[in-house]
């Protein structure tokens, strides 16, 4: 049998799930949008929220473990367009162990800025996350410094009394030619806790939608309302041994279906490169983007029409 | 199991309490919300103020972006593709039937109409990030020329009301 465990003080842990299910609230009472997500799950493009829009994602990550237990991962994210160049997110962050317990392990608060205000061939975005996460913390969506897979085989009551304070940058450089999205990611990571070197890694994306002109009809399963693409992450070691050697990288082919009724799907089956690595993370996502969210929390406020 | 679960669960019902230690990080995330916001009313507050500029930023389309000829003029389904993803992406600022929103201009106005598909094109593709336009190159180029094609396919606006508006006093860009 599980145990429902939360890291750290309850009422903090209680109150960042209470915040998190007023904005899901808030955002059902929004108009729904349509979206046309990119099928990345790691990578990030130079794509950011539309100002006042709110996008609800649900992530899951299945992960094999050898020396320890399979586990399942999960995450919501709230991401919110505060401008055309600033957009806002918040994660709350979970896991199940296999025959150990399920965790809530963390939340996690990342801002994107836009650095140029027109299209160019690469366009850069500045990206700056502050996570507090727990030891226990397995939803991977990065891998940085010497992430290995062995780091994940420890107990949950051993690794949920580990807590991190992190601060994340990432340089994004993504590009669109002729339907194709490339997305450069590099990251640098601190964790404030300890006398912590940084820790670097990266991320880089291809995709494309299956087709390139729309029809002229709704439809489901138009080819437009895919896109496939590839992802590639790893870690790139720390300020003191930066380099490959113990560090862990995947190949991960991605998908998204952008439906009609403003939902969109993705699923990534991602195979790890080395024996650092898992095996196998299989993600999949859901998610729904409201416009006018921004709208009705100003209403809400009492701020005037 | 179930009485475990239920305490847990008890936070929804319970005011939460916050300890010294715990409020900077709850703090902090108030704060960005509440400049969020706050950003968000100030970029519709100002391009309230700017009328005159809605428009604008046609005129800063390279030559060379508004003599492309587009490659979907001919194309029979063009107008109706593009009137499809007009209402997906665009009809939230622009109003469902682009007559101009709470959020963006009429795109009946002359000066839209007068625009060629290259600049519409141009426009789509860069956006006005400055005035809450997000860029559209995520949209492949063909389906930017559908909506560009649906767009010219436009009539001028019916009403005085929609004539106030394509005369760029009514919706500013936002």
């Amino acid at each position: 049998m599980y145990s429902i465990n939360f890291l750290g003080p309850s009422s903090l842990s209680d109150g960042l799930i209470a915040l998190a299910a007023l904005l899901l609230v808030l955002a059902l009472h929004s108009v729904p949008a349509h979206a046309q997500e990119s099928p990345y799950i790691v990578t990030y493009d130079h794509y950011l929220e539309e100002p006042g829009n709110l996008e609800v994602e649900y992530f899951s990550t299945f992960g094999t473990q050898r020396g320890g237990n399979d586990f399942h991962a999960f995450w919501t994210e709230f991401e919110y367009g505060a401008t055309a160049w600033w957009t806002t997110e918040f994660y709350v962050d979970g896991q199940t162990t296999f025959g150990d317990s399920t965790l809530f392990t963390g939340f996690r608060w990342e801002n994107r800025f836009r650095l140029l205000q027109r299209e160019h061939f690469v366009n850069p975005v500045l990206y700056v996350e502050y996570e507090q996460t727990s030891g226990a913390d397995k939803i991977l969506k990065e891998v940085e410094g010497n992430d290995v897979e062995s780091d994940y085989a420890v107990p949950n009551a051993l690794a949920r009394q580990e807590h991190d304070h992190e601060i994340e940058s990432k340089l994004l450089l993504s590009s669109t030619f002729r339907g194709w999205n490339i997305a450069e990611n590099t990251i640098a990571t601190k964790n404030v806790t300890g006398g912590n070197p940084w820790e670097f890694g990266y991320a880089l994306g291809a995709s494309r939608p299956l087709g390139l002109k729309a029809s002229a009809n709704r439809c489901n399963l138009c080819p437009e309302n895919f896109i496939a693409g590839l992802e590639l992450y790893g870690g790139l070691g720390t300020r003191y041994n930066f380099g490959l050697p113990n560090t862990s990288h995947y190949l991960a082919p991605v998908v998204a279906w952008n439906l009609p009724s403003d939902w969109t799907l993705r699923l990534s089956p991602g195979f790890g490169l080395n024996d650092n690595s898992h095996r196998l993370l299989l993600r999949w996502g859901l998610s729904r983007e409201f416009s006018g969210f921004g709208e009705a929390i100003s209403r809400l406020f009492g701020a005037r029409r | 199991m179930k009485a475990n679960i239920a305490t847990r669960l008890g936070f929804i019902l319970k005011p939460a309490t916050f300890r010294r230690r715990e409020l900077p990080p709850t703090l902090c995330l108030a704060v960005v919300l509440a400049l969020s916001f706050q950003a968000k009313a100030q970029n519709e507050s100002v391009s309230r103020k700017n009328d005159g500029a809605d428009y604008a930023e046609l005129a800063h389309a390279p030559q060379k972006a508004r003599d492309r000829v587009n490659p979907l003029e001919r194309d029979p389904d063009a107008v109706a593709a593009g009137a499809k993803l007009f209402e997906q992406h665009c009809a939230e600022c622009h109003g469902s039937t682009a007559d101009g929103g709470r959020k963006g201009p009429s795109l009946r106005a002359p000066e839209v109409q007068q625009a060629s598909p290259g600049t519409l094109f141009w426009l789509i593709t860069n956006g006005v990030v400055r005035r809450g336009m997000p860029v559209w190159s995520k949209l492949p180029e063909p389906q930017r020329w559908q909506i560009a094609t649906y767009l010219k396919s436009l009539s001028p606006p019916a009403s005085p009301q929609n004539a106030g508006a394509s005369s760029g006093k009514a919706v500013p860009i936002r």
